[in-house]
């Protein structure tokens, strides 16, 4: 440790005067932030940036590798099974993005009252998120099932709506609204917490105010509670958004993007391309493709809903 | 917004009850399930179980090898946080105090991390780590996660620290405190409440992460409990009483820990991504 103040003292030997202005000796060391630089260099930018590179090269895994210009990017473009798989994708985003966020904003609005069961109905609607995606992926497969007398099908025939059972993940129109449906199911509640946390700052007298002016219950939502929610919403939105696009786990445990390629999203298309088929260029370059969509839509939410939050 | 216990509150109870049980309608045919042996999941799956059986759990246990592959979860989370919160808050502090371009310019560069896909690496950092012969093992697992959620937590620290006044540190500084012993002694135990906040969600993500172990660790003695389950899901997966008994031991020690936990945990996913 006097080591440490020692190297400091000598090292601003020479430049007393320009160090003291920025607050000199109070200035923490720079090899502080050395070992964190250091592996997130090596972990994350050194092989990210060598991924870009791939992404214009015909690399697979065996001997030379040469660029290639935009091939890659054109064959995404061409190749049917990649481009459904990006339409996948956004279909699953924006699907996650409506039903688990409006979900979750409902349960929300029912837990940020005076019933009796809120503390357990916040527990009760939140525990699936810390469990891990691939186990719930598991379960939903159980809930999913074909057989008219398991899962869903089987509740649906017990309350007489046996009409409206279907082969959940089989059904190549209805699997990838069924992979939406239980990430839904794991996350609202995650929804739900972010929400009920703005709630809780939407301050009491501006509802009573309201009230005192003769606002009912839809105008004081929706112009009390609604935009003092923004920052809320703009994480909620942010967050599953983005989870949506990367989404891997869940698809691969419970479809592997099938049947055929109804559920195969961008995750699944370069998991395959790299580690089934070994084309590590055309994987890398889906790679890229995801990784411009994930920043477009992060750069475009936050100045997008940022601008819609109320200024304090 | 009523203050008292109306008609309306109670009707919104039902409702709000009506719907948790709608969503617990899973986890019912989870338990039912695994406590049914095979006569019984043939005759009525989803009626309650007349005469339950632990039979399943003691069979999962032992065919998924269960215990092994919550000690290496065990090993990988523990100290993949111990690293993480080191280097990520030693990093922070200097990027919160430091007033230069350096300083600015390193910050953005972790924020970037935030943003990228890890998949854009997936690759080369799948070579890298083949070539340094840390497929399969523990050191492999702690450095990736210390470097893919680096960016997550100095987001974290760095935001935290900036709001603390430096006349604490400053304070021991000027008293000869060195800058290691100035953190160490003072900062970091000022931290508390976003370590706590640092620590609740990269256990969550590490615990549960399946893709990258997959890769890693597949086929290993060393697999963690998604991967386990992954590779015994596959081998029984016709066997449901079975596969539903292993799903309950793997999931059932996060959410005891959860549940124990579960204001903290709960305050640390409403808040921590606010930075």
């Amino acid at each position: 440790m006097d080591g440490a103040r020692a190297s400091g003292g000598r090292a601003g030997g020479g430049r007393v005067r320009s160090r003291r202005r920025r607050g000199g000796f109070l200035t923490p060391p720079w090899w502080f932030a050395a070992p964190a630089v250091l592996v997130y260099a090596l972990v994350v930018l050194y092989p990210s940036a060598s991924g870009v590179m791939y992404a214009f090269t015909d690399w697979n895994g065996i001997g030379d590798r040469s660029f290639n210009g935009l091939d890659n990017f054109q064959r995404l473009w061409q190749d049917d099974a990649a481009r459904g798989s990006l339409t996948n994708t956004l279909l699953l985003t924006v699907a996650i993005v409506v039903v688990q966020n409006g979900i979750g904003l409902l349960l929300a609005l029912g837990v940020h009252t005076h019933i009796k069961s809120r503390a357990v109905l916040r527990v009760v609607f939140f525990t699936p998120a810390v469990v891990s995606p691939v186990m719930v992926a598991f379960l939903w497969k159980y809930v999913y099932n074909p057989a008219p007398d398991a899962g869903l099908n089987g509740i649906l025939g017990a309350v007489g709506l046996g009409s409206l059972r279907q082969d959940w993940l089989g059904d190549p129109s209805l699997a990838l609204w069924s992979v939406a449906g239980m990430v839904v199911w794991q996350f609202a509640g995650y929804s739900m917490v972010i929400f009920l946390a703005g709630l809780e700052g939407v301050p009491a007298e501006l509802h009573e105010a309201a009230m005192i002016d003769g606002a009912g219950r839809w105008q004081r939502f929706r112009s009390v509670t609604w935009p003092l929610l923004a920052p809320s919403v703009t994480i909620n939105v942010m967050l599953s958004t983005i989870g949506g696009l990367k989404l891997f786990d869940q698809v691969y445990a419970a479809t592997s993007g099938g049947p055929g390629h109804a559920s195969e999203t961008l995750s699944t298309v370069l998991y395959k391309q790299a580690f089934v088929y070994g084309n590590y260029g055309y994987s890398t370059a889906i790679a890229l493709v995801l990784a411009l969509f994930v920043a477009a839509v992060s750069l475009v939410q936050v100045y997008y809903l940022r601008s819609r939050e109320v200024g304090s | 917004m009523s203050l008292r216990y109306g008609l309306r509150t109670f009707l919104l109870e039902l409702v709000m009850v009506a719907a948790a049980v709608a969503f617990l309608f899973p986890v019912y045919a989870l338990v039912t399930l695994s406590l049914k042996d095979k006569q019984q999941l043939a005759a009525s799956p989803l009626s309650p179980p007349t005469s339950p059986t632990l039979g399943n759990y003691s069979d999962a246990w032992s065919r998924a090898s269960l215990g092994s592959a919550l000690l290496n979860s065990t090993v990988i989370t523990v100290a993949s946080l111990v690293v993480l919160i080191a280097i990520g808050s030693f990093a922070a502090y200097f990027l919160a105090r430091c007033a230069t371009r350096l300083g600015f310019g390193l910050y953005v560069l972790f924020l970037l991390g935030i943003v990228l896909p890890f998949q854009l690496g997936m690759i080369p950092l799948f070579k890298m780590v083949d070539s340094a012969g840390l497929l399969g093992t523990y050191q492999g697992m702690i450095v990736f996660y210390t470097g893919i959620q680096l960016p997550f937590t100095v987001f974290l620290y760095t935001g935290f620290i900036r709001a603390l006044p430096a006349d604490y540190a400053n304070a021991a500084l000027i008293d000869g405190a060195g800058h290691l012993q100035a953190f160490t002694r003072v900062v970091f135990p000022l931290l508390r409440p976003i370590t706590g906040t640092v620590l609740i969600l990269n256990a969550v993500f590490i615990w549960n992460d399946f893709f990258t172990p997959l890769l890693y660790l597949g086929g290993s003695a060393r697999e963690t409990v998604p991967v386990r389950i992954f590779a015994f899901v596959g081998q029984y997966v016709s066997d449901y009483g079975l596969v539903f008994a292993g799903l309950v031991l793997a999931a059932l020690p996060i959410i005891v820990v959860f549940l124990v936990l579960q204001r903290y945990v709960i305050k640390g996913f409403a808040s921590g991504l606010k930075g």
